[in-house]
């Protein structure tokens, strides 16, 4: 067991870890790199890097492939339920974690029941339950049915985080007269502002990439999200790779975008919640 | 405790659009698959009808199972090679010196990609004739392995489980590395002690332990390869092509509901629906107890 031995193992146990990282990495480096060159050179050559960097697919995707309005409507529509569902989330879990009122259990099982539906088999009676409120190709409806999605994940972790509070902050509250809503809002909502924040992360990233909802209660090219518009831009696009390769590139960017930033708010937010 | 018109305000904003927009919509569809439909009308009670339809009414019958055998595929094909290399990674991760986080954010960047995304993405890679997969092959000098792989039967599902592989390795691995982390060291040195080899040692000493941790990569892995639809929809359109080598239950759904367009589609995509619920929910549950039940016997 000396450490010469042992070398060809380490060796290979680098090899076979940086090798994959290689592979990880690489699909979506040539998505990139083929983004700036023209169709015409990625089919003589696949794999290479551009003779002149061009953005001119990104310009023909952005205008007339319309995705400039496919990101408006996925940053209406996903900023729009995941502030919905955070705010009625928080609003019930805070008296089904804090009162020990008639039928609270029952309550809180019924939410936490749908972490584990497989939800979107109700797609049927979804689609009828729209057309009879007239929400068939509206944003408002597909905001309404992403709000309600993620209602049993806020709930689950917002009421473990307004369990974990301390009873004596509303009980002096309440001694000096403020009522409910008062104490949910000044005191309440600001300790639980990191779990907030790491709700509406987590909520985000499934809402950004829902397909299915989309492609069955959307009609028309303005009303498209990002996925939605992306199918469709596919299936019109097929021999222009470069600006395939460029769609592809604007439908991932915002996510790798907000990862970065959401990070570090992420971080600070709970440290700063710490050293309170 | 405050007045009932209090909690009301607080409780029933969510509990209205939970109820309306999820519970709903799951407890009617299994009222109208116990209905016969034209369009959108309810012509009748039709009891169990529906259901038979789906296994004895052409071409249900044949793409039901199918579609099912094609989702168990999935499901080992992922056990077996995405998770056990997600194990792999985790091993060779955990004492890792430098570079350790680097490779842990390389693996797990493509499951922050739309599986739609990944989906056409690999599609263009694989393409025969202007895909840099193959022309990567055939410059390493293995021509014959440049093949059609998403034209043919028999690659096209394989490579579906390994594109979904590449995109969700890193979540296996994240969660066996924290299981490892939480294993005491005492463990491995009182192995080491009593002379087992590195393989004993992980046999009989960490596998055993990381059992909570397996039991969750593999509900999780369940629930999401029966629900699998973007990704492979991407590769495979709707249909599962080529020739429904990739078809699988979401694809199938889908089509029944509101491609088709038969007369009596409502009738059988909710019964379609019901049956892949109970199916999913119902294994999802019994591994959950099962794995709760190893996991007490270990302690």
């Amino acid at each position: 067991m000396t450490a010469r031995h042992r070398a060809p193992g380490r060796v290979a146990v680098h090899l076979l870890l940086w090798g994959y990282a290689v592979v990880a990495l690489l699909p979506l480096v040539v998505m990139l790199v083929n983004s700036l060159r023209p169709t015409s050179e990625i089919f003589t050559a696949p794999l290479g890097l551009p003779a002149s960097p061009t953005l001119r697919s990104y310009g023909r995707v952005w205008t007339e492939a319309s995705f400039s309005t496919y990101l408006l409507n996925s940053l209406t529509v996903t900023c729009g339920a995941v502030l919905l569902g955070t705010a009625v989330s928080a609003l019930a879990a805070y008296p089904l974690a804090r009162y020990d009122f008639f039928g609270n259990r029952v309550l809180g099982a019924y939410f936490l029941a749908g972490l584990m539906l497989p939800i979107r088999l109700g797609l049927v009676p979804i689609f009828y339950l729209m057309d009879s409120m007239g929400l068939i190709d509206s944003l408002l409806g597909l905001t309404l049915l992403y709000a309600a999605s993620g209602v049993p994940f806020c709930m689950f972790v917002l009421s473990a985080f307004y369990r974990s509070l301390p009873g004596e902050l509303d009980e002096a509250a309440r001694l000096d007269g403020a009522g409910e809503f008062r104490i949910f809002g000044q005191i309440m909502v600001p300790l639980v502002r990191p779990a907030l924040a790491s709700v509406t992360l987590f909520q985000f990233v499934p809402l950004w990439h829902e397909f299915l909802y989309p492609l069955v209660l959307l009609r028309s090219d303005e009303k498209f999200t990002i996925p939605r518009g992306l199918s469709q831009f596919f299936g019109e696009y097929t021999t222009d790779w470069s600006a395939l390769f460029a769609g592809l590139v604007l439908a991932t960017a915002p996510l790798f975008v907000l990862f970065v930033l959401a990070t570090k708010q992420i971080i600070a937010g709970l440290t700063a919640g710490m050293s309170k | 405790m405050p007045r009932w018109r209090v909690l009301a305000v607080f409780l029933l904003p969510a509990f209205l659009l939970y109820s309306v927009f999820i519970v709903y919509p799951l407890v009617t569809a299994l009222d109208y698959s116990f209905f016969e439909w034209r369009g959108i009308r309810q012509t009748g009670f039709a009891g169990l009808a529906n259901y038979r339809d789906l296994f004895g009414v052409y071409p249900y019958d044949q793409q039901l199972w199918r579609a099912l055998a094609h989702n168990a595929l999935f499901f080992a094909g992922t056990m077996l090679i995405q998770n056990t290399v997600g194990l792999l990674f985790a091993l060779l991760l955990f004492r890792y010196g430098r570079g350790k986080r680097f490779l842990q954010a390389a693996f797990t960047t493509p499951y922050l990609v739309d599986p739609l995304v990944v989906g056409y993405l690999w599609s263009l890679l694989l393409n025969p004739t202007f895909g840099p997969v193959n022309s990567l092959l055939e410059a390493a000098g293995l021509d014959s392995w440049a093949l059609p792989w998403l034209g043919d039967t028999r690659t096209a599902l394989p490579v579906v489980i390994l594109v979904n592989a590449w995109q969700w390795v890193g979540f296996p691995m994240l969660l066996f590395s924290a299981a490892l982390a939480g294993i005491p060291a005492e463990y491995h040195e009182a192995a080491r002690v009593d002379g087992a080899s590195a393989w004993q040692a992980f046999r009989r000493v960490t596998l055993p332990l990381l059992t909570p941790a397996i039991g969750v990569v593999s509900v999780l892995t369940f629930i999401g390869n029966f629900n699998a639809f973007g990704l492979v929809y991407a590769m495979a359109g709707s249909t599962g092509s080529p020739a429904g080598s990739t078809d699988v239950l979401g694809l199938l759904f889908y089509r029944v509901a509101f491609v088709e367009g038969g007369v009596n589609a409502i009738g059988r995509s909710s019964a379609l629906a019901v049956l892949m619920f109970v199916f999913i929910f119902g294994v999802s549950l019994l591994a959950s107890s099962y794995f709760r039940r190893r996991e007490r016997r270990l302690l």
